[in-house]
């Protein structure tokens, strides 16, 4: 069963200058995405800054307004809903309780004047899900839940470390019982000791809670840790998806394969950095490479690559790649 | 190889409304001529303090500066500000972490390296500007006479990162600093600079201090690493014997933390608890709260152990008392 589907899904955003604010350009940060995620499941979006993974989580949530596309929300009873154009007054409270979010920097997404009941209460609250006085049980309950102490309910998120902080921002994302979490780069303001900590915990809670997981990261191995499909963007463009062990055993696409070679190896006797070479570094996205947008520092160009943009083909069931190398 | 840098008993405190913080506390190390050592923790273990106190950043009073910084027979510590500004940007050079905010917005890529290459060459224009050309075509700027004119906005981060590798370079220090140069770039990009700085290494023959809180990243560039915690410097090894046999249970933590492949669908490995606050440092060794092998010695500070040969561990488990 589906929760969320977008068709050509695109984002330009307008770039102004002059004194009349005139457009002179658009940064073309999603370029036609099809994009769909299934109850229970985790998809994980992966990518260098500016390849417009943040953008499709924040235009399916809608924070932004797509420019072209559609996208479609799939209720728990099975009614379809096009929330391409805004969120209908009948479906809008639904729709932003199924679906909640959590943020790369836990020192911006919580109020410094909030004590964290209020940061956890806020929602609860505002979806009118259980009475008033069972409220304080509840945050309590939830605290625990994510592993911290209930009397820290009436503390200010200053006093709290990074990953405390994290662990607050997700007890208010699973406060109201979505269906699906976005975790935008969740863990990468985070130190290494404490990145593992709220990985367990976010896998912990999808279980109990049934929650389906949009995990967003530049980190691969975090991605192929927590996903069950994932998709490489690139430039705006979705470049390969597949689930993420044939990801992973099989990369197609050539961008994957570099993003995986660029990982740093753990081995100083085999410091694997050394024998890659990838040219260049990704275009501005106001003004895109024509055809493929890998082809200026793909080792395998071809002719046609510069021409036209390759479409996505089904390679094996399920691993799709945008790649003239598998289009006969 | 021989010492350039020793750098003994080194405190750097400062006096907050919370208490007092003891960011450094008595971190003592020697840098070998040619070799990249890196300084390896997590936000807050001092290792961006540390190098600030050696560039002569941090000012006193407000903070408190102990112990010895000794540079060819010089101890930096007290030294004076004008004393120091023969040393820094001459023959000790430092790489920042946000290439976007290390250049001034308003001044061309040229104009900024000349600035530094007249502060302290004896070099006329024609020949400034001929070096800087030089170095930039060294760490891989694409047409460097163009660029020389440009302004850092019309460069992306990566070519920005490694104009400051050519600014650093420009005057041939002794001793390159590099804070988190490549924390703030893509994997692919990261790649392209700790390429560029190892090749330049072995051609340049200084010393690299590189700090970073990236275990992947040391594994590919260091010689030697230095691991801090809270304050303090726990392990000390050559880059092979680290990943091998780490000694100190922080060190052990940190290289488990990493999410291999073979762990999907399991739990992660994880160290418990989070990093002290930096006024309330635990008493005596300060990993011993999230510690799985703590003992009641553990209250008091453990010495720097000898592991094997070069390698030491500042834990109890390696000494008296221990296992």
């Amino acid at each position: 069963m589906k929760i969320i589907e977008t068709k050509g899904l695109k984002k330009y955003f307008p770039i102004k200058a002059g004194v009349f604010l005139q457009v002179v350009g658009h940064v073309k940060a999603m370029e036609s995405v099809d994009f769909h995620i299934n109850r229970g499941e985790t998809v994980g979006i992966v990518g260098e800054s500016g390849c417009g993974k943040s953008t499709l989580g924040r235009t399916i949530v809608k924070i932004y307004e797509p420019t072209d596309g559609r996208i479609i929300y799939h209720d728990n009873d099975g009614g379809e809903h096009d929330i391409t154009k805004g969120l209908d007054k009948k479906i809008r409270l639904r729709f932003r309780r199924d679906i909640q979010m959590i943020f790369q920097n836990p020192f911006d997404s919580l109020d410094p004047r909030m004590t964290i009941r209020d940061v956890i209460r806020e929602p609860i609250e505002a979806h009118n899900l259980i009475p008033k006085n069972e409220i304080d049980g509840y945050v309590a309950e939830l605290l625990m839940k994510v592993g911290l102490y209930p009397e820290y309910a009436q503390r200010y998120p200053h006093e709290f470390s990074g990953g405390q902080r994290q662990r607050i921002a997700v007890a208010r994302s699973i406060s109201v019982k979505p269906r699906l979490v976005i975790c935008d780069e969740p863990t990468s303001a985070l130190d290494v000791s404490v990145q593992s900590q709220i990985i367990n915990l976010l896998q912990d809670l999808k279980v109990e809670n049934d929650i389906s997981y949009i995990f967003i990261s530049h980190n691969l191995d975090i991605v192929h840790h927590m996903s069950d499909r994932i998709l490489v963007m690139y430039l705006g463009n979705v470049v390969e998806s597949a689930g993420a062990t044939d990801l992973f055993d099989n990369p197609a696409h050539p961008y994957t394969r570099a993003l995986m070679a660029s990982i740093p190896g753990w081995d100083p006797l085999d410091r694997k950095l050394q024998n890659i070479r990838l040219e260049g570094e990704p275009p501005s996205p106001i003004n895109p490479p024509p055809g493929c947008a890998f082809h200026p520092r793909c080792p395998y160009r071809m002719d046609r690559c510069d021409k036209e943009k390759p479409p996505v083909v089904e390679i094996a069931p399920g691993h799709g790649t945008a790649c003239w190398l598998h289009t006969k | 190889m021989s010492g350039i840098l020793e750098v003994k008993n080194l405190k750097t405190y400062f006096r907050t409304p919370d208490g007092l913080v003891k960011a450094v506390d008595d971190v003592s190390f020697e840098l070998q001529k040619g070799e990249i050592l890196a300084l390896v923790g997590e936000s807050g273990c001092g290792k961006s303090v540390t190098v600030q106190t050696i560039m002569g950043l941090i000012k006193v009073p407000p903070a408190r500066v102990e112990g010895h910084i000794l540079y060819r027979e010089k101890d930096l510590v007290g030294l004076s500000n004008k004393e120091y500004k023969n040393i820094r940007g001459r023959e000790i050079s430092m790489i920042f972490q946000e290439p976007m905010s290390a250049f001034d917005p308003l001044y061309t890529i040229g104009y900024q390296l000349s600035e530094v290459a007249k502060a302290h060459m004896p070099w006329d224009d024609a020949r400034t500007r001929e070096e800087i050309i030089s170095v930039l075509r060294k760490v891989n700027i694409p047409e460097p006479e163009k660029r020389y004119r440009e302004y850092p906005h019309e460069m992306s981060g990566g070519m920005l990162q490694r104009i400051m590798i050519a600014m650093a370079l420009i005057t041939g220090p002794e001793i390159i600093i590099a804070d988190e140069p490549t924390t703030a770039l893509d994997v692919t990009i990261q790649a392209q600079v700790l390429n560029i700085m190892r090749d330049l290494q072995s051609e340049f023959n200084g010393s690299i201090i590189f700090i970073t809180h990236d275990l992947g990243v040391v594994s590919e560039i260091a010689d030697r690493v230095h691991v801090m915690y809270a304050g303090k410097i726990v392990e000390k090894a050559g880059v092979n014997e680290l990943y091998k046999e780490a000694a100190h249970p922080y060190t052990k933590g940190l290289l488990n933390s990493r999410v291999k492949r073979e762990f999907k669908g399991q739990k992660l490995p994880y160290i418990d608890g989070y990093v002290p606050r930096a006024y309330e440092f635990p008493e005596g060794c300060r990993f011993n709260p999230r510690c799985p092998h703590a003992m009641e010695i553990c209250k008091k500070d453990p010495p720097e152990m000898l592991v094997s040969e070069n390698h030491t561990a500042a834990c109890w488990l390696y000494g008296e008392g221990g296992l």
